[in-house]
């Protein structure tokens, strides 16, 4: 073998070997990529603040419904009112009893939510408004007391709710929710092929217009004009 | 209230357009505004030099960060004041009625906060997996930039998008109907990916991904859905993602309600059970006519809307060639097929799906009509490839009642009058 073709051969073999450094990456045999670290037990607990409906992540602790009042009052009435029904679109905390089948239905805690746990986890992750994480959790077990008593869920003004009798506490409501079953609703399961023809007899008619209620922004010179409806 | 189309007076549609500022530059754009005597000696446009023809631009760099021309300035995201009680947990709405093709920019994508918007460094930013793995950790940005990446375009609708319409017509623009929605090129991280390097426990079901917000903003998703085709996103359209839209990590459920879309995604625990949390239980619930009420309504079944001609486009070209536009979209694929009708559903045609056809993708259809100038009742009909179509207001209503809030999927109508004008209505 020529001294060139030698050359040119050690020359190719480095820059097609190991001298860059590079393969294609991808993951081992257990799917990992060797990519991040492990939480610290400190890091993890800082975080992991969710509650769920079977009591799992309820932290140790207590609070009764007049300590509640004092804090609810404090920091939550004047969006959710003195008896959580709620200033102007802030959302109706109690009450509503007996109301999700009307034509202006009031969805409370006690009205319509399902479970417990998912006041004491939002009150301790969200609230008070722009003030999240301040309360403690004793001051979030009273303020759910308090929520209870004004929902008369519990009526004994010295009612202690605590880790201990937190799941004896059920919402009445809890068993009106249902799975999705939109696919048996009769325009989905039908699955036929829609109509193009002659569909309806005779020229259609208007049977409602928006300008009558007109509340689209820029539409109405005032400016308390609101509409039905929400998003939330 | 039950009217016959075309009585009334146009009156208060024509001062609503007025204040809108819509009216005024429409005015300018029509050719037939040119005084007859200019039109004989031609259109001075035309004929006389203009300044812009004349004169130096701007350079490069003027506009380092380059905005839309100063004649778009009218095309932004608008909000509905009386619909919340504060700003910062709130919407604001795409302007539908300004765009086409398939893509949002994403200065235009509607905003949904729960606690404002979280301003956070990219290099203070964490992702926590914990729960059900066999070991708990810690991302940095740079980590998660360092797994394989895809790109792919969905599009996320709110699911209280048309939620003010379902008692009736109320809001006069697409922008405000249906303008909780958008539609964008997404670059992440396969959830499926990132799970798998913390290493799932046999009995690992459920997700809750958490977001930084003040409003620590938390959703339950099965596991089938996370290690089928979520993303843990990081940019949107090629650039990072806007802050408002969850700068600098987003979770991404392809044809879910968005609100599943945690914004600021700073955990995700892994569990057996779901959390039945705030947005899942209180919220993003559909309460039926019966007083129960559908939990766990993820998908977004399909959907369209007409976005011109519609009340904040009217038509300002009188009688003749007249392109209908709109779009389309389901969370159970691809769009299969548009149906139009000009009658108010009493005849259909199939309308023209033009550019691309992904799944679980904004689609965007025509139909190029010759409008001899007496009035439409113009609606859409989207079909999906799981055989769903659109129902209609009243079937939807007689299935569910109207106090749902969430899902309303059923067909919109628009009034064009001979004049242009067009106004939300319902027909029966």
């Amino acid at each position: 073998m020529s001294k060139l073709v030698k050359s040119i051969l050690i020359s190719s073999a480095l820059l097609s070997g190991a001298g860059f450094g590079a393969t294609l990456v991808s993951a081992d045999d257990s799917g990992k990529f060797g990519l991040g670290r492990e939480a610290t037990p400190a890091e993890v607990a800082a975080w992991d603040i969710d509650i769920r409906p079977d009591g799992q992540g309820l932290p140790v602790g207590s609070g009764n419904v007049l300590d509640g009042e004092e804090l609810y009052t404090n920091a939550c009435a004047v969006c959710h009112g003195d008896f959580g029904e709620g200033v102007g679109r802030w959302p109706v905390l109690a009450g509503g009893h007996d109301t999700l089948t009307h034509e202006r239905p009031e969805k409370t805690i006690g009205s319509y939510w399902p479970y417990l746990s998912t006041v004491y986890d939002y009150v301790r992750r969200a609230m008070p408004y722009g003030d999240a994480r301040s309360l403690s959790d004793d001051d979030v077990y009273a303020i759910t007391a308090y929520l209870l008593y004004l929902n008369d869920i519990v009526l004994d003004e010295d009612f202690v709710l605590s880790n201990e009798n937190f799941l004896e506490i059920r919402l009445p409501n809890e068993r009106n929710f249902t799975p999705d079953d939109r696919d048996q609703e009769p325009f989905y399961a039908a699955k036929t092929e829609p109509c193009m023809t002659d569909c309806k007899d005779g020229p259609v008619q208007i049977t409602m217009r928006a300008r009558i209620l007109d509340v689209t922004p820029g539409t109405v010179d005032d400016d308390a004009a609101a509409g039905v409806g929400g998003v939330d | 209230m039950t009217e016959t189309k075309g009585s009334g007076s146009t009156n208060l549609s024509r001062r609503s357009l007025l204040k809108a500022g819509l009216a005024g530059s429409g005015a300018a754009l029509a050719t037939g505004a040119l005084p007859a005597a200019a039109r004989a000696e031609g259109d001075p446009l035309i004929t006389e030099i203009q300044d812009w023809n004349r004169y130096l631009g701007e350079g490069v760099q003027a506009r380092p960060y380059g905005t839309p021309s100063q004649f778009e300035s009218h095309v932004v995201r608008r909000d509905v004041e009386w619909l919340t009680a504060s700003t910062e947990s709130s919407v604001n709405f795409t302007p539908l009625h300004e765009l086409d093709g398939i893509i949002t920019p994403n200065g235009l994508c509607f905003e949904r906060h729960h606690g404002g918007i979280a301003e956070i460094n990219p290099a203070d930013h964490r992702l926590m997996i914990n729960g059900l793995v066999d070991r708990q950790m810690v991302f940095t940005m740079e980590d998660l930039m360092r797994f394989p990446r895809e790109n792919r375009v969905y599009f996320l609708e709110c699911a209280a998008n048309s939620g003010m319409e379902w008692r009736g017509a109320q809001l006069n623009g697409c922008q405000y109907t249906h303008g909780m929605i958008h539609c964008v090129v997404y670059t992440g991280v396969p959830l499926k990916l990132i799970l798998e390097e913390a290493g799932l426990k046999t009995n690992a079901k459920w997700l809750m991904p958490e977001g930084a917000d003040a409003s620590a903003m938390t959703r339950s998703v099965p596991m089938e859905k996370a290690l089928d085709d979520c993303l843990v996103a990081f940019k949107m359209n090629g650039e990072a993602l806007r802050p408002e839209q969850g700068y600098p990590l987003r979770l991404v459920v392809p044809g879910w309600e968005g609100n599943m879309w945690v914004k600021w995604l700073r955990r995700i625990e892994v569990g057996d059970e779901p959390w039945h949390h705030r947005e899942e239980t209180s919220k993003y619930t559909d309460l039926l006519e019966t007083g129960k009420a559908r939990r766990f309504t993820w998908v977004m079944d399909p959907k369209s809307v007409i976005t011109s001609p519609s009340p904040q486009a009217p038509v300002r070209h009188g009688k003749g060639p007249m392109v209908i536009s709109g779009v389309a979209w389901s969370g159970n694929g691809r769009i299969t097929r548009v149906d139009v009708s000009i009658d108010g559903g009493r005849n259909w045609q199939t309308a023209r799906i033009d550019g691309p056809s992904l799944p679980k993708a904004m689609h965007r259809f025509y139909l190029d009509i010759d409008w001899d100038g007496s009035d439409l009742l113009l609606q859409s009909r989207a079909m999906d490839e799981n055989g769903y179509f659109q129902p209609t207001k009243n079937e939807l209503r007689a299935a569910r009642g109207e106090n749902s809030i969430y899902h309303n999927n059923s067909i919109q109508t628009w009034y064009v009058q001979a004049d242009g004008t067009v106004e939300n209505v319902e027909v029966g």
